[in-house]
């Protein structure tokens, strides 16, 4: 690699090269950038068939993950980040508890029921007043009624595994201005903004350390 | 029909290939011995291996875990406490997990890089404080082996003078991340001992290895070899020599011994075929980790060492230990709305707290430190959990992912570490009944704390949580009870499993002397954490290093001295 095309990769790899990272070589930084670039390939768009839920159960996952995580001005919904397709994908695979799969396919149907129960319709055909008047009940941990804990617990736990995928998902970096998984050979702690953020500094670590250390 | 492996006869034939094994291959090599080396698992190196750097989302688990990635399944080490074909058994009422790795390097690929020298007060307990056992060594014994071990692999601190947690060759520390100096300021206010720590992650380059690129990923093995783990480390150096062979997929059946009553090798299970193999050595050195040795030992009957070698007086497989542990998280408000920034840093903590009270004032009679965590990690599966605790009690839609933004990175938590003092409850044996599926017969174990760690883990709990107040945070769970052991860990759970092979001077109540030499077998040595008689409020890798490169002196002064 020319010494050129050795600033562009560290460019790339979100490297400002500074004095002291000389043991950078240039191989191991053209290592670093083409693993780099093999991870940013694009991915897979084919539409994607569930292996665990039914196709009535599809339908239920995607509206639910999307009232969880809703696209705004920020960043898409939790379908946009494939939430479904990991929690499917997790659902199905050798390693899953026979208990998982039980809770989270009996977690739909007490949606469903709850939902006839009070509106003869299910989760899917019912309108967004009757699905936010179930969900308001279910979605607050500590607020939430003795006889629907059950319900509580199913949605606890679909979202949390919405939020795994929407959040752990390149989309889901951006959105919160996860910086890091780079290489970052001038670490030199956090900037001023931040420490000045939480009311802490450098100067202030050392000067205690130095302290200690003379007593 | 046992076949041989090789028509020629070796040295050493060593059994792991862990910090106690690669450690030992990388000194007897580089004194001219032709070793061999016994690994259960297969190949692996970081440099050529890791997952480091791939995001979650480049895979469809987005990083969970599986059965034998029980840390995630980019986690380099493979491996843990259920193993396909090797179960083990409990006692009735014990409860104990056993940590296994299967793979070169064994469990230097997993661990935390929490490199902590023991110091003088810890080979000394029970002249202290009247528990346990004194070890048969010193400080001062191991002290230059701990110089040898902070050179050659590398180890980042800084020089504190803390008597009873000695500074050692360190490279310079990383600046702390922005919520370890409110935790530094939170343990000033506390009295509480709070110094950088000391992980072996090079921050200079050495020995062709390039220094730390603060990914924060180590656990996931690091390609450009800037943590330490066995096989890049101590193994590659050592097949360099052309005086190392390796047999991966070799799992140890027996230690053969002959009629002289010496080891003339072992004998071991080609995985990949199933067939039964021996190799031959004039020195065998078990570093299998400190049960599996025991396992080993306890298998190698024959009509000299009916009760298995090593075992004349009973004591392999007593004196088990693992580290205590308990953790506390939770929300610090003065954290929300993060300011956006890079906080990956090396893989594990900045700061640490060392032990830092006198226990004549206290309940329970050794230490723990304490571990650091929180801020704003990659975001992978389980992101978030509980965010029904955080002050926007759940939810859904819009306000949720507003909340998660607002919270990410809010959180601190601590872990504690602490000593266990060895009790008889706590030991470790052949199962009369059950084996594995080469047909080896399958370790069984027992085990209780006593009041000693559950006081501890209550004092551990107390602490952390007057900490997070003292952050001005809300702990995220209630205080344990006496009822749920003060949020005790389960024994094997910290995966610092120690003893059962221990040294000591009275061979009546010990297995090896104090060379790590077995008691009845002058030609047996063990490297790996068998050997320790008593834990420390420190991780144990350090010290494995470090015995094993003195054990591995004292094998070649032998050798040379004609008396192996």
């Amino acid at each position: 690699m020319s010494d050129i095309n050795r600033r562009d990769a560290l460019k790339a790899l979100g490297i400002v090269p500074v004095a002291g990272m000389l043991d950078w070589s240039t191989p191991s930084v053209a290592r670093a950038t083409k693993m780099v670039e093999r991870l940013h390939a694009a991915t897979d768009t084919a539409a994607y068939a569930p292996k665990f839920y039914t196709a009535h159960e599809w339908k239920t996952v995607r509206m639910l993950a999307d009232i969880i995580i809703p696209k705004d001005e920020r960043s898409g919904s939790a379908t946009d980040a494939k939430a479904p397709e990991f929690m499917d994908f997790m659902l199905a695979e050798k390693d899953a508890s026979e208990n998982s799969r039980i809770q989270a396919r009996g977690g739909l149907a007490w949606l469903d029921t709850e939902m006839r129960a009070r509106f003869s319709t299910d989760f899917i055909a019912s309108t967004d007043a009757q699905r936010h008047q179930v969900l308001d009940d279910i979605a607050f941990g500590k607020k939430v009624k003795p006889e629907l804990r059950r319900g509580a617990a199913f949605f606890n736990s679909f979202r949390a595994s919405v939020a795994s995928a929407f959040f752990s998902s390149a989309m889901g970096w951006q959105d919160l201005k996860y910086i890091g998984n780079v290489f970052n050979p001038g670490w030199n702690g956090c900037p001023p903004e931040a420490t000045k953020k939480l009311g802490v500094s450098y100067e202030e670590f050392d000067a205690s350390l130095a302290k200690r250390r003379k007593q | 029909m046992v076949e041989r492996e090789a028509a020629e006869d070796y040295d050493v034939c060593i059994v792991g290939s862990g910090a106690g094994g690669g450690m030992t291959a990388y000194a007897l090599t580089q004194q001219g011995a032709k070793v061999v080396m016994l690994e259960a698992g297969g190949e692996w190196y970081a440099s050529k291996d890791t997952k480091m750097m791939v995001p979650a989302y480049a895979s469809p688990r987005r990083g969970a875990s599986n059965r034998n990635r029980p840390f995630g399944e980019f986690d380099a080490c493979d491996g843990g406490w259920d193993i396909e074909g090797e179960p083990f058994t409990r006692a009735p009422g014990t409860q104990f997990s056993w940590w296994r790795g299967r793979m070169l390097g064994g469990r230097t690929n997993h661990w935390g890089r929490i490199s902590l020298r023991f110091g003088p007060d810890d080979f000394k307990g029970k002249s202290k404080d009247g528990l346990g056992e004194d070890w048969p060594i010193s400080y001062d014994d191991v002290a230059p082996y701990y110089d040898r071990v902070d050179d050659l692999i590398g180890v980042f601190g800084s020089r504190e003078g803390l008597r009873n947690h000695p500074d050692g060759n360190f490279q310079p520390a990383p600046r702390p991340r922005c919520y370890e100096l409110l935790v530094k300021k939170a343990s000033d206010k506390l009295d509480i001992t709070c110094i950088p720590s000391r992980l072996s992650i090079i921050t200079k380059p050495i020995h062709g290895r390039q220094a730390c690129h603060y990914c924060g990923q180590c656990n996931r093995g690091c390609q450009v070899k800037a943590n330490f783990s066995s096989p890049d480390v101590l193994i590659g150096p050592a097949l360099k020599t052309g005086k190392l062979t390796l047999i991966t997929q070799a799992m140890a059946r027996e230690v053969t011994v002959g009629k002289d009553g010496l080891a003339t090798g072992v004998t071991y299970v080609d995985k990949r075929t199933g067939a039964d193999k021996h190799v031959k050595a004039k020195v065998v050195v078990l570093a299998a980790s400190a049960c599996e040795s025991a396992r080993l030992l306890l298998n190698s009957r024959s009509a000299k060492f009916p009760q298995g070698l090593g075992n004349s007086t009973g004591w392999v497989g007593k004196g088990l230990t693992d580290t205590t542990g308990t953790d506390v998280s939770g929300f610090i408000p003065a954290m929300v709305d993060h300011v956006p920034h890079n906080e990956d840093g090396v893989g594990g903590m900045h700061v640490y707290m060392p032990w830092w009270l006198d226990n004549k004032k206290l309940d329970f009679p050794r230490g723990y430190h304490i571990e650091v965590w929180g801020g704003l990690s990659a975001p992978g599966t389980g992101f978030m959990g509980g965010i029904a605790n955080y002050p926007g009690g759940g939810g859904y839609g819009k306000s949720l992912k507003d909340d998660y933004r607002k919270y990410y990175g809010a959180t601190i938590g601590f872990s504690g570490r602490g000593e266990q003092i060895p009790n008889a409850d706590c030991y470790c044996e052949i199962d009369p009944t059950t084996v594995d599926q080469w047909g080896i017969p399958v370790l069984r174990f027992h085990w209780k704390w006593s009041d000693y760690e559950y006081n501890q883990s209550r004092h551990m709990q107390e602490t952390f949580r007057s900490l997070i107040h003292e952050m001005g945070g809300e702990v995220f769970s209630n205080m344990p009870t006496k009822d749920q052991g003060y949020g005790l860990s389960t024994g094997g759970s910290i995966i610092h499993e120690l003893g059962c092979v221990q040294m000591g001077n009275d061979p009546n109540r010990s297995v090896l002397n104090a060379n790590c030499q077995a008691h009845d077998c002058k030609n047996l040595f063990v490297t790996d954490g068998g050997p320790f008689v008593t834990q420390a409020d420190k991780n144990p890798t350090w010290t494995i290093l470090a015995l094993a490169w003195r054990t591995s002196d004292y094998i070649a002064q032998q050798r040379k001295a004609g008396a192996l």
